[in-house]
């Protein structure tokens, strides 16, 4: 068809797109039947004497709201995160420009005086290494307990026991931190003893300090701390499975267990997957817990990579000394430490999403 | 292979409500057998009492004896487990294993059996998929997801998959009802080789179905909505579609009956 085809022959062929002249267009897009803009409608040519069928205007008002509103939510958070790492940035440079020690390898942190000589590398494995165990443990018994809730547990048991892994939730992170310096860390004592005398080769068993204040025991608390998250996403994929799954491997003669293997399991891999970058995304930023479990090494005491010596996170870290903001550059040096942990948090959730969607390209 | 089935007096039940009362009937090795009736009437609660996967329902239970060559599948002690592993099923709607592959979906019986060993899992998933007529369609996609299959084709995987472990009887729920045509005959005719092997029962809504691949035909029906499924007539699917001895049967039939 030409492009000065007259309006006649346009209005009688309904294999013709709306937008006129647009040959390529109406040869390669299959054209809805009714007009997807009524400003441009047919609707007058319907009306011509020798046309077929005449079309109703269709009231796109409210597609146009949501579509406005839906993409402006969206816009939103995008501009948020842009925001924050913005200002993070803006407010970091300054010092990191003025910093003379390596900002991504040294352990060094000293904000006042007249050099700045600030750098991560500690912090990082702290943060890094306490989360990855509190997520180590977590995860598999979270996987255990949201399996017996939603395949083992009789219902009047699975009620009972998820309301109380919930209720875990509830609890606010000071009390968990008191609770771990007070209760669980002194018991957690002879533990740590025990592995670092027999596994003590292992830089990571290495004997560190004899109090509580642990890395391992900030990690046993944050696992404890993400445990209801991590269980409440798992038991809702797990209670999603299709009955057509679990049915097939029933019917094959799978046992309970086998079910879980070749039905439960599979489905909710991804979303496991998720609820435990969830869970380590909230590890990472764990602030308050942390700050009153773990003890602060002298200034002047090397940096111990184990698991049984004291240390900071950045979130302990920054609210540690909260209180020292008080130049430009003092602050920058927090400020910078603060956008390291952004950046990781945010990798580990593009790395959660990541592996979600494979999941899903599989199944 | 083939194993005669006896039921005798069975009475199903979903907690409180009595969904099928009183059946007995007797199913002969290597034929098919056709539940017919109205929806709702207990054709897929009855034969799936066969293998004990009615009891996965909680609150469901059955009363009766259900014999596989005189043993009652549900004696006391009787592990529904090793049940299902002697009488296989395929569903309505076609469900593979949507992580597996192809070849991984036929040899899951087998490997829940504990074969572990290559050749020999290779070997019943050719024979499977050939005797499932699936074999020259899929050959060379075994490691593909089997979910990436027609409709017509997943349901053959489903029916390769239940014969991988070459079960003594083979229940099939409506195997059809989500097919085309085409599918459908290529699976009457796969239930014609199979009970060459097999004992098989299929429920289906489809007349010329039951006629067409049947020996013998079930009917059933209930008296109101909310009262207990019965079994009304059984007989050689013949004298059922040609001359059935009661005037609900014939009604249903003919088509004069909802
Ligand atoms: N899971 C269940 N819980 C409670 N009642 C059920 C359940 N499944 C089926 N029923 C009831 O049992 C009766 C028999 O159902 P069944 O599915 O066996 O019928 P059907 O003959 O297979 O019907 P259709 O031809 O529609 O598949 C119906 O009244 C149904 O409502
Ligand atoms: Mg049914």
């Amino acid at each position: 068809m030409s492009v000065t085809e007259t309006g006649e022959s346009e209005a009688l062929d309904p294999t013709r797109s709306p937008v006129a002249g647009h040959k390529d267009v109406s040869a390669h897009t299959p054209v809805p039947a009714v007009n997807p803009s009524p400003r441009r409608g047919a609707a007058p040519r319907a009306s011509d004497s020798r046309s077929g069928v005449k079309l109703a205007k269709i009231g796109r008002a409210g597609d146009r709201t949501f579509l406005g509103v839906s993409a402006g939510s969206g816009a939103l958070i995008v501009l948020l995160v842009v925001f924050v790492g913005v200002f993070l940035l803006v407010l970091a440079l300054p010092s990191l420009l003025d910093n003379k020690a390596n900002f991504l390898t040294s352990q060094e942190w000293k904000v006042s005086g007249s050099e700045l000589r600030f750098g991560i590398a500690g912090l990082l494995w702290t943060t890094v290494l306490s989360s990855v165990v509190a997520m180590a443990v977590a995860v598999p018994i979270a996987i255990g307990v949201a399996l017996f809730i939603t395949q083992y547990a009789p219902r009047r048991v699975a009620g009972p026991l998820a309301f109380l892994v919930d209720l875990l939730a509830a609890v606010p992170s000071v009390v968990f931190g008191l609770w771990g310096i007070a209760v669980l860390g002194p018991r957690l004592v002879p533990v740590s003893e025990w592995l670092s005398t027999h596994l003590g080769f292992i830089p990571l068993f290495a004997p560190g300090i004899r109090s509580p204040g642990t890395v391992f025991v900030v990690a046993i608390v944050l696992a404890i701390m993400i445990l209801p998250i991590v269980t409440a996403i798992s038991r809702d994929v797990f209670m999603q499975t299709p009955r057509d799954h679990m049915e097939a491997a029933l019917a094959l003669g799978a046992t309970r267990w086998e079910t879980i293997r070749t039905a439960v399991l599979p489905y909710g891999r991804s979303g496991v997957i998720s609820a435990s970058m969830l869970g380590l995304g909230r590890a990472l930023g764990e602030t308050i817990a942390v700050m009153i479990i773990l003890s602060k090494p002298a200034d002047n005491a090397g940096f111990v990579p184990s698991l049984f010596a004291g240390g900071e996170t950045f979130a302990s870290k920054i609210a540690n000394n909260a209180q020292e903001f008080d130049t430009p550059s003092k602050t920058g040096a927090y400020i910078a430490s603060g956008l390291v942990l952004f950046i990781v948090t945010f990798a580990v959730n593009a790395v959660a999403r990541v592996i979600a969607e494979r999941g899903h390209a599989k199944s | 292979m083939a194993k005669r089935i006896d039921v005798t007096d069975v009475d199903i039940f979903y907690g409180a409500f009595h969904a099928v009362a009183d059946v007995s009937m007797t199913v002969e090795p290597r034929t098919v057998t056709a539940f017919i009736g109205p929806s709702g009437c207990g054709k897929s609660t009855l034969l799936r009492t066969l293998n004990r996967m009615h009891e996965v329902i909680p609150g469901a239970h059955v009363q009766g004896s259900v014999e596989l060559d005189g043993t009652n599948l549900y004696a006391p002690g009787v592990d529904p487990v090793a049940v299902r592993r002697v009488v296989g099923m395929v569903f309505q709607r076609p469900n593979p294993f949507p992580s597996m592959s192809i070849f991984d979906n036929v040899a899951s019986g087998l490997r829940l059996n504990g074969v572990k060993n290559k050749k020999v899992l290779s070997e019943a998933v050719e024979r499977s998929l050939v005797a499932a007529n699936l074999w020259n369609e899929v050959k060379d996609r075994l490691g593909k997801a089997g979910i990436g299959l027609s409709g017509g084709q997943q349901q053959r995987l489903c029916i390769a998959r239940a014969i991988a472990v070459e079960p003594q009887v083979l229940l099939m729920d409506e195997p059809c009802s989500a097919l085309d045509p085409i599918s459908t005959l290529a699976i009457e005719d796969l239930i014609g080789e199979l009970k060459e092997k097999y004992t098989v029962v299929i429920v289906t809504h489809n007349m010329q179905q039951a006629a067409r691949v049947s020996d013998q035909t079930a009917f059933f029906n209930l008296a109101a909505q909310g009262k207990p499924g019965k079994l009304i007539e059984i007989g050689s699917t013949e004298k059922i579609f040609s001359n059935p001895d009661q005037k609900a049967t014939e009604d249903y039939i003919t088509g004069r009956f909802g």
